[in-house]
């Protein structure tokens, strides 16, 4: 895709309405933000002078450490959870089903991802609640005497965000299974492998590039996201994005709010870091 | 052992299925319920819900609100992505592989943090929130994702097709109007699509940036206060149908005949 024209003047008439849009409506207040976590709110007014308080804040304050604490081992889990539910079921739809039938089968499996999103989270409370239809029918089946107590818990959470993100990752890694040539399972049958050995030493291998693209992506939308846990998990383990918002909401904080979404950015950036290097490394 | 594979995989993709399928099956089916509350007992069937969810004014202004900022933040996002993607494409920039990386950022920040920057700089502003900063924000998510996509799908038959209509003297207008737009149909119709189901799904920015009009994700969200309700499992069921419909209806109208068309 070689570009055909080179009086670049006319191009940028063309790329100059997007760009400025995204100065100004992205990177000026991404800027601000930073500015602005170093500043202080005292006495219900902002300080404007530079100073490194509010993360001194951070690492000094249980609370808030606590909150990103919880961010990343819940993310870290739902990340591993989705991944070992999801990797069979692609596997199953790309490989068990017969060609014609394995576009329905996807497509079905992604028919709740058109429910609304806050309304996910409320669907998974039915389930959970400790009235809700778990409970309820668990109670009927005389398998628990007293109703579990699932919802406003971290499990809840982890439930909500496994539902999603199962349904991602089948598509992700779907798509990545069905581009392997079966040429290699076939040549690896021809040379003795059971099924066994060859899924284990022939197709995970191929497919865990899919695998650790899926899971950065799950670890990004997871880690940020303030519903699931809002909802599900309630106020009694907070997660970073819970922190931020009340921040802004009950307190008018923007600071404290601010350098708690710097400290969020980095994290995401560690995570990118991680698998990108892990990616180079496995082509290398 | 390949036997025993054999007959536990399609076990466990039905136990799969009926995961996926549990909390959207419960939310529909307590929708119908006769009673106050959306639990077991089911004694319904009972259309009630729905009509409490029709003559709720809030909530159907609400959903109004969210098509027009769907429909309105969609049209300027596909239109700055083309123009963007077009004259990246079509013309040697300086420091090009910079300016793709600038326009696609915002796709690797959450939502939360755009959204926390925004209201910052509305604030300092003396923006008032409203349905505009909000379409501003869907504006800002969304431009990035159809540039990218609009941007990979800008091939060399398009580019010939180009230059032929311009040595036949077609003026830049024309040009972009009569040659690269209708050749690019069914991309851009597809990132407009794609765009309007994010916009009209989004919580956190429109939740961020509005104040006395709301979108339909942040009415829903406040409707949650009251707790488990079945008014609220006809309102999610409500719009699961609508939006299902919507994608249904686009996947067989537009896009099977652009297949269609694309194939003869």
């Amino acid at each position: 895709m070689r570009p055909t024209r080179s009086v670049s003047g006319r191009g940028w008439r063309y790329v100059s309405p997007l760009l400025l849009f995204t100065i100004f409506f992205f990177f000026v207040p991404f800027v601000f933000i930073v500015i602005m976590s170093t500043w202080s709110r005292v006495d219900g007014a902002i300080l404007r002078t530079w100073n490194l308080d509010n993360y001194i804040a951070f690492f000094t304050t249980p609370h808030l450490r606590v909150a990103l604490w919880n961010s990343v081992s819940i993310t870290a889990t739902v990340t591993v959870v989705s991944v070992l539910l999801a990797y069979p079921f692609a596997w199953f739809i790309a490989m068990r089903v017969p060609t014609r039938w394995q576009r329905l089968a996807l497509v079905l499996a992604i028919v709740p991802f058109w429910t609304s999103y806050v309304v996910r989270s409320y669907a998974w409370l039915l389930v959970l609640a400790k009235n809700g239809m778990l409970n309820k029918t668990l109670m009927a089946l005389h398998l628990v005497d007293a109703p579990l107590e699932i919802a406003a818990t971290r499990i809840a959470t982890v439930t909500g965000f496994v539902h999603f993100f199962v349904m991602l990752l089948t598509l992700t890694i779907y798509a990545n299974l069905r581009q392997l040539s079966p040429n290699y399972a076939r040549a690896a049958a021809d040379l003795g492998a059971g099924p066994v050995a060859i899924f284990r030493h022939v197709i995970l291998p191929l497919s865990l590039p899919g695998i650790v693209v899926g899971a950065f992506l799950t670890f990004v939308l997871c880690i940020g996201d303030y519903i699931t846990p809002q909802i599900l998990g309630g106020g009694n383990e907070l997660v970073l994005p819970q922190v931020i918002m009340l921040q802004i909401g009950r307190r008018a904080d923007f600071p404290t709010a601010a350098s708690l979404s710097v400290i969020l950015m980095c994290v995401v950036t560690l995570a990118y870091l991680a698998s990108a290097r892990w990616l180079k490394l496995e082509r290398a | 052992m390949s036997a025993l594979l054999n007959r536990l995989a399609p076990l466990y993709a039905a136990f799969i299925y009926a995961f996926i399928y549990l909390p959207v099956g419960v939310l529909v089916l307590f929708s119908f319920q006769g009673g106050r509350f959306p639990i077991l007992p089911f004694n319904g069937p009972s259309l009630k819900w729905y009509r409490e969810v029709l003559a709720d004014e809030d909530l159907v202004e609400a959903m109004i609100n969210s098509l027009f900022v769907a429909v309105g933040s969609s049209a300027v996002a596909v239109i700055l992505g083309f123009l963007a993607a077009y004259g990246l494409a079509r013309y040697l920039l300086p420091a090009r592989g910079l300016q793709r990386a600038l326009l696609t950022a915002p796709l690797t920040v959450s939502y939360l943090v755009i959204g926390l920057g925004l209201l910052m700089l509305f604030n300092q502003l003396g923006v008032p929130r409203s349905l505009l900063t909000i379409g501003i924000g869907h504006v800002v998510l969304n431009a990035p994702l159809c540039f990218a996509i609009l941007y990979s799908q800008m091939g060399d038959h398009q580019a010939n097709a180009e230059r032929a209509a311009r040595d036949l003297g077609a003026g830049e207008w024309q040009l972009l109007c009569l040659v690269s737009v209708p050749m690019l149909a069914p991309s851009i119709l597809a990132s407009y699509l794609l765009s309007m189901t994010f916009s009209w799904d989004e919580f956190i920015v429109a939740f961020l940036l509005s104040r006395f009009d709301v979108t339909l994700p942040v009415e829903i969200f406040s409707m949650l206060r009251s707790g488990l309700n079945p008014k609220t499992n006809a309102a999610g069921s409500l719009v699961f149908l609508l939006t299902l419909g919507a994608v249904i209806l686009a996947e067989l109208f537009i896009f099977r005949r652009a297949t269609r068309r694309g194939r003869a």
